[in-house]
């Protein structure tokens, strides 16, 4: 995102912090927590060190504030690819605790060659990995972002949860 | 009343009270460390009512609270936010151990205490609380302020410092001589590196040799490794504490979340024991006399803690009362110093215990009121920040 000032700061045992500069001026921090609530703040203009009226979320709430802002841009930008070309379909899989692949390579899972489907992304808690190699790791809790053919997908998930 | 019929009325009366205990720290916005130990020394040896039967319970079980805490806080920090923040911070826990541990030092050593109890007293010092501060900072809206990573770091690096500091203090309090001691704590330190490499390399194996589908098998296996390693580490002459929070390091980030979550109830359940079975192990009377010395020490690091966030929050760019929220945020004092006086006192040196109750008394009560009064006292600073 060119131009942007977005920073990111670890708190250690809460989360990662994120304080984002926006083109009118107003500094937004918001607090990932690691259980997925967050907070939303905006800083005091005469002291820019204290976040002041806080909004708090749970994890539900954070959940359906991205869903709001976030996911419908990128199920947006897939809608217009599968438009494009006609038979191609996207889905996200999570990668669960019990997933045979947790804590292996996006390789191992050998998705292109048995299932012809491509991951285009990995989405790892706040992140995202676009484009992901072969020796990305995957952990529990990732999310992948895949195209391919209806039934290909249906074989990759089946692969991912471990049922083939 | 039998045997198990008196044990079972006592824990269960005891847990009662410490649920009321824990409510009414909650209304005044407290920690309930404070309200639980006043209750332990209340009952008890030299206390109002004897808890006779439950007490080898409550020894027992503070065995297990004190692994538990241990545990739960080396999962609380990833390696990744360990080397983080030693990297960005470490001036700043450099100037918290040379700030903080000194006054404790100096007052055992006023007070009489051999040198073995003064580093205890170091010890008690120089740990704020993270389970005190991180919940105040949450309950004042200050997780999104620009001083909060610079006081979670301190704490982050307190906490790793107590995995070298606890094997130093038990080998001092054996009593093995110097040599024994610098060898306890380079073993110390190679453990806690080796662990931590060990756990950025190959901890998601040990995650999923722990995983599995079912809760119960998790917690079984989770607590049975813990208890494993924290027995091994303590036969070795170190301490169960450290084994606990090497096994709390060595678990990835993906396995800690689901962890904490498990633990949680548990922890809180075998702390409360840890608490009450130090302030059983203290007799109020024992108090008194040593009050006037533990709420001079109180004001010296509450002095010497405001400049460690001071220095901490300033390194960052923060203004002043950015910095004074820091500093205050950090006085509070409260499970670790308990956890390092419970050490002492179990090593043969019970001085301890009156001290450090009553300074862990002044401290976590008087630290959350005094982070919370800074912010409108700090307003005349507000011109002049930046």
């Amino acid at each position: 995102m060119p131009g942007m000032d977005l920073e990111e700061t670890l708190l250690p045992g809460v989360g990662v912090r994120y304080e984002l500069k926006t083109r009118a001026g107003e500094t937004l921090g918001i607090v990932v927590q690691r259980e997925g609530g967050a907070e939303i703040a905006v800083y005091d203009r005469r002291d820019p060190d204290r976040a002041r009226g806080v909004l708090r979320l749970t994890p539900e709430e954070a959940d359906a504030l991205a869903e709001v802002l976030g996911a419908p841009r990128l199920t947006q930008r897939f809608a217009d690819l599968s438009r494009e070309v006609p038979g191609l379909q996207s889905a996200r899989f999570p990668v669960g605790p019990g997933s045979p692949f947790d804590g292996r390579t996006l390789g191992d899972t050998r998705a292109r060659t048995l299932t012809g489907c491509s991951v285009v992304a990995i989405v790892r808690d706040a992140d995202v990995v676009p484009s992901p190699t072969p020796g990305d790791r995957l952990q529990a809790g990732d999310v992948l972002v895949a195209i391919g053919s209806a039934a290909g997908l249906e074989q990759l998930d089946r692969r991912l949860s471990g049922q083939v | 009343m039998n045997h198990v019929a008196a044990l079972l009325v006592e824990l269960g009366l005891l847990f009662l009270v410490l649920s009321l205990l824990g409510l009414l720290a909650r209304r005044l916005g407290l920690s309930p460390i404070p309200f639980v130990l006043v209750a332990a020394l209340a009952v008890g040896e030299g206390g109002i009512i004897p808890l006779d039967t439950a007490e080898p319970f409550l020894t027992a079980s503070a065995e297990i609270g004190l692994v538990l805490l241990l545990l739960t806080l080396g999962l609380e920090f990833s390696a990744e936010e360990l080397f983080g923040s030693f990297r960005r911070h470490a001036p700043s826990g450099v100037v918290d151990l040379v700030l903080n541990a000194p006054p404790g030092f100096a007052a055992g050593l006023l007070l009489g205490l051999p040198w073995e109890g003064a580093l205890a007293l170091a010890g008690i010092t120089w740990i704020s609380s993270s389970g005190i501060v991180a919940r105040l900072l949450g309950d004042l809206g200050r997780l999104a302020n620009r001083e909060t990573p610079a006081v979670l770091s301190v704490l982050v690096l307190e906490d790793l410092a107590m995995a070298l500091f606890l094997p130093l203090l038990v080998v001092a309090l054996a009593g093995d001589g110097p040599l024994d001691a610098v060898a306890a704590v380079a073993l110390a330190v190679g453990a806690v590196l080796l662990v931590l490499l060990a756990a950025r390399r190959h901890g998601h194996r040990l995650g999923r040799l722990l995983t599995h589908d079912d809760d119960e098998q998790v917690l079984l296996r989770l607590v049975g490794l813990t208890l494993l390693v924290a027995g091994l580490a303590q036969s070795l002459g170190a301490s169960a504490a450290v084994g606990a929070f090497l096994v709390g390091l060595a678990l990835p980030p993906s396995f800690a979340a689901r962890a904490r979550a498990l633990l949680g109830p548990l922890r809180d359940l075998f702390a409360a024991t840890f608490f009450v079975a130090f302030g059983l192990a203290t007799a109020p009377a024992e108090i008194v006399p040593v009050l006037p010395a533990a709420v001079l020490l109180a004001g010296v690091t509450i002095a010497t803690k405001l400049a460690t966030g001071w220095y901490a929050a300033r390194r960052e760019g923060v203004g002043v009362p950015g910095r004074l929220r820091a500093g205050t945020v950090l006085v509070a004092r409260g499970e670790f110093s308990i956890v390092i006086a419970g050490l002492a006192v179990a090593g043969g040196i019970p001085e301890v215990g009156p001290v450090a109750t009553a300074y862990v008394l002044v401290l976590a009560v008087s630290g959350p009121v005094l982070t919370r009064y800074v912010e409108p006292l700090s307003a005349p600073f507000l011109a002049r920040a930046r």
